[in-house]
C-alpha cells in the first residue's frame, strides 16, 4: 500500500506530462538514469526522453532464464527488474581512488579529482530502494565513510515505481522490502493503466515537493487512490518464490557443515553472476598501477566476487578453493553473517540472482532444502587428534 | 618500571575513504635479513608527519609504489612509536618486492588497523605466547610490553616453533630473553639442522609440560591456521579455555576500512574486529573447513 501518511497528498500526472518531469530534473543539473532496452535486457543507462522507457514490453524470468514480451498496453514500467541496479551508478564497477607520480621523495598524490555526477534515477523499484539503503548501512553507516558514495548518494534524485506485476523470481513481500514502495524516495509512482494513462504521484521529500511543483498535477480522487492500492496488491499476489526468514541465521550457522552444500556446489560455476547482479552485494578489490614508465602509479577500487579463488587468497593459499564454500560464503554472508555486520539481512527479494544464475541456482529453494534436512542442531564436532 | 604508552587515538571527526586509502610515505631507515626468505624493515616517515601509535598484535597496510599493497602486522615495540618495525617473508609480488628494499627506498603506509592483545586486562596472570614460525612477528611487540611492564604479570612464557634452526625469527632476542631469569623461553624446530641440540617437534608438544597455572592463564596464539587449532585444544586439555585464550588470523585484506569485504570470517570482519580474537567469540567458526 502506499504510505498512509502520505495519502493525502497523492496526486495525479498524466501521461503527456511525464516528459516535464524528466525536462525539470535535467533543468537542475540531474543526468537522469532509466530503464532501456539493450540488446533485448532492459538495463539503466542514461535516457532523456519518456519515448526511451520500454513502452509496452514486459519481461518473463525464471531460473536462469530472461526474456522480454510485448504487453497489450502502453505501460512505461510494467516490467521488473533486470541484470542492472542502481548500484553501478553509486559505488561504480570500476573507480580511480587517487593517481601519485614519482618523485625524489618517493611520490606525490596528484590532485585531479573530479565532483560527482548528480544523478536522478528514473523508475526505482521498492526493492532497489531498500537495496539502496543496504548500501548506505556499509558504506557510510561505520567507521569509514566512504564520501566519493555519499556524495553520489545525497545528491542522488529517486524517482520511485510502485511495482505493478511481479515476476516468477520475485519475493519481495517474504522480506518486507516490497512490492510497496517504502520512504526513502523524493517522488513515488504508480502507474494507472485503465484506459487513461495517468500516474499517482507520493511525494516523499521537499525537493520532491518542488519539482512536482513545476508540473501541472491535480489531486488523485478516491477511486484513483484504490486503483493505485489495487496495483500494489495485484503484485503482491504474484510473487513467484518465497524466502521463510524464521530463525534463517541460526539455521545457516548450525548447518554451515551440512552435506547440502556439495550438492549446490556440483551444480554451481563459480561465475560470480549472482554478485554482479545483485543489487547489495558491495566487495570491491583495490588494483594498484603503473604507467608503462614506471612514473605514474594510480589506485583503483574495482567490483570483486567472494565467487573467485583470489578473492580469499593469502600467503598460504586461498581460503576458499572449493565451489561448495564459495557459495556458502556467498549465501551464509548475504541471509545470516550480514545481520551481525550490518543490522538486516542482506537480501531484498529481487530474484536477480535466480534469473542470471546460468544454471539456476535458487537460493530460495537452497534455503528451502536446509531446513528441510535440518535436524534443529550442528553435528557433533569431531575431536581432533594430536599429530 | 613501567614505560607509558602512547595514547590509542580515537578519531573524533568522521574518517573519510578518499583519504584513508591513501598512503604515507615512510623511508627504509633500517632492514635486517632474518633468514632466508624473511627480513625486516625499520620505517621512518618522509614527511613531518608522526606514525600512529599502535598497539601489539596490529597491522598496517604496506604499499609498494604501483604494484600493490599488503596487510603486514607491527613487529616494533609499541614504547617506542616512532620506530615502526615490520618482519615480512618474501611469499607474494608485493613482499617479493619488498625484499630488494635498501636502506633509503621509500614505501607507503596506511595504519595502524584492527584490535590488539589485550594485556591490560590480563595483569595479574600467568601469559603463555605460543608462536609458530612468522607468527612471531605480531607477538613481538606484546613480548615487549610484557618485559617493560614485567612486574605486573605472574609468569611470562614463550613457547616458540620453527621449520628449523635457521628459520627462526629474531635469534638473538630469543637468547637475551631466555637468559633472563623472569622469563621462560622454550623453542622447537621441525627438522633439527646443523648443531641444534634443542627441542625437535611441534610447538604443541610444548604446551603439556609448560610451567604455567592453568586457571590464571591468558594464551595468545599465533602462526598457521591448524597449529593454532592444536595449540587450543593442547591448552584446553591443560585447563586453559576459550575466555583465556586469544589468537591473531590471517585473512586477505583490500581496504582496512571493513568495507570491502574481504576478510570476512563468519560474521566478523578481520580488520576491524580482529585480527587478535578472544577464541570464544570465533568458536563457531574456527576450524571449520573454508570459512
Amino acid at each position: 500500500m502506499p504510505d498512509r501518511e502520505l495519502d493525502n497528498r497523492l496526486l495525479i500526472l498524466e501521461y503527456a506530462d511525464l516528459q516535464r518531469l524528466f525536462d525539470a530534473l535535467h533543468a537542475r543539473g540531474y543526468s537522469t538514469i532509466g530503464p532501456h532496452i539493450e540488446q533485448n535486457v532492459i538495463v539503466y543507462s542514461e535516457i532523456r526522453t519518456v519515448a526511451e522507457l520500454p513502452i509496452g514490453w514486459t519481461d518473463v524470468q525464471e531460473g536462469g532464464a530472461y526474456r522480454l514480451e510485448r504487453r497489450d498496453d502502453a505501460a512505461l514500467f510494467g516490467y521488473t527488474v533486470g541484470p542492472h541496479s542502481w548500484k553501478r551508478f553509486l559505488s561504480p564497477p570500476l573507480r580511480m581512488l587517487w593517481r601519485a607520480r614519482k618523485t625524489p621523495e618517493g611520490f606525490e598524490f596528484l590532485d585531479d579529482s573530479a565532483p560527482p555526477p548528480r544523478y536522478a534515477f528514473i523508475g526505482v523499484r521498492a526493492c532497489e530502494l531498500h537495496a539502496i539503503q543496504r548500501l548506505d548501512a556499509i558504506y557510510t553507516g561505520g567507521g569509514v565513510i566512504d564520501d566519493d558514495y555519499q556524495a553520489r548518494r545525497s545528491a542522488a534524485f529517486i524517482v520511485a515505481v510502485n511495482c505493478g506485476k511481479a515476476g516468477a523470481t520475485c519475493f519481495c513481500a517474504s522480506l518486507d522490502s516490497g512490492p510497496a514502495v517504502g520512504p526513502g524516495y523524493d517522488l513515488a509512482l504508480t502507474e494507472l493503466l485503465d484506459g487513461e494513462h495517468r500516474f499517482v504521484v507520493a511525494v516523499g521529500s521537499p525537493r520532491g515537493a518542488e519539482v512536482l511543483a513545476e508540473l501541472p498535477h491535480r489531486t488523485a480522487t478516491e477511486g484513483e487512490i484504490e486503483l493505485a492500492e489495487a496495483v500494489v496488491a495485484q503484485a503482491a499476489s504474484q510473487m513467484g518464490r518465497t524466502l521463510e526468514t524464521t530463525g534463517l541465521q541460526e539455521l545457516l550457522y548450525r548447518n554451515i557443515e551440512h552435506p547440502h552444500w556439495d550438492k549446490v556446489a556440483e551444480r554451481c560455476l563459480t561465475c560470480g553472476n549472482c554478485t554482479m547482479v545483485c543489487p547489495t552485494c558491495f566487495c570491491f578489490t583495490i588494483e594498484d598501477t603503473t604507467d608503462l614508465a614506471g612514473q605514474t602509479a594510480e589506485r583503483w577500487r574495482r567490483t570483486d566476487s567472494c565467487f573467485s579463488t583470489a578473492f580469499s587468497f593469502i600467503s598460504s593459499g586461498s581460503i576458499r578453493t572449493s565451489a561448495k564454500a564459495r557459495y556458502r560464503q556467498w549465501l551464509v554472508h548475504k541471509l545470516a553473517a550480514w545481520q551481525e555486520q550490518f543490522g538486516s539481512i542482506g537480501c531484498v527479494g529481487c530474484g536477480r540472482c535466480i534469473t542470471w544464475c546460468p544454471v539456476g541456482i535458487d537460493l530460495t529453494a537452497e534455503v528451502a532444502a536446509l531446513r528441510a534436512e535440518d535436524t534443529g542442531q550442528a553435528p557433533a564436532e569431531p575431536l581432533l587428534e594430536m599429530a | 618500571m613501567q614505560t607509558p604508552l602512547r595514547k590509542l587515538e580515537r578519531p573524533a571527526a568522521p574518517v573519510y575513504g578518499s583519504n584513508a586509502c591513501k598512503p604515507y610515505r615512510c623511508r627504509v631507515t633500517r632492514r635486517v635479513q632474518e633468514n632466508d626468505d624473511t627480513f625486516t624493515v625499520e620505517l621512518t616517515p618522509v614527511s613531518a608527519r608522526q606514525h600512529g601509535a599502535f598497539a601489539p598484535g596490529q597491522f598496517n597496510m604496506l604499499y609498494v609504489f604501483g604494484l600493490g599493497e599488503i596487510p603486514i602486522s607491527i613487529s616494533g615495540d609499541p614504547a617506542d612509536p616512532d620506530r615502526l618495525v615490520h618482519t615480512t617473508r618474501a611469499v607474494g609480488v608485493v613482499t617479493r618486492c619488498m625484499a630488494t628494499l635498501r636502506e633509503g627506498d621509500v614505501i607507503g603506509v596506511r595504519g595502524p588497523f584492527g584490535t590488539h592483545w589485550p594485556l591490560d586486562e590480563l595483569k595479574g596472570r600467568d601469559i603463555v605466547i605460543v608462536a609458530g614460525g612468522i607468527g612471531l612477528a605480531p607477538l613481538r611487540p606484546a613480548l615487549y610490553q610484557l618485559v617493560a611492564q614485567r612486574g605486573e604479570y605472574a609468569r611470562v612464557v614463550l613457547l616458540y616453533g620453527a621449520r628449523t634452526p635457521e628459520d627462526m625469527l629474531y635469534r638473538a632476542e630469543l637468547e637475551r630473553w631466555r637468559a633472563r631469569f623472569d622469563l621462560e623461553v622454550y623453542v622447537t624446530v621441525d627438522r633439527a639442522t646443523g648443531d641444534w641440540h634443542g627441542n625437535v617437534g611441534l610447538v604443541t608438544a610444548l604446551i603439556p609440560r609448560a610451567p604455567f597455572e592453568p586457571r590464571n592463564t591468558a594464551a595468545l596464539l599465533c602462526g598457521p591456521e591448524v597449529m593454532m587449532r592444536y595449540a587450543v585444544q593442547a591448552l584446553q586439555k591443560r585447563g586453559v579455555g576459550a575466555t583465556q585464550t586469544w589468537l591473531s588470523l590471517e585473512r586477505n585484506m583490500k581496504c582496512g576500512m571493513a568495507m570491502c569485504g574481504h576478510c570476512q570470517f563468519g560474521p566478523h570482519i578481520v580488520c576491524r574486529d580482529g585480527p587478535v580474537f578472544r577464541m570464544d567469540r570465533i568458536q563457531r567458526f574456527f576450524g571449520k573447513w573454508e570459512v
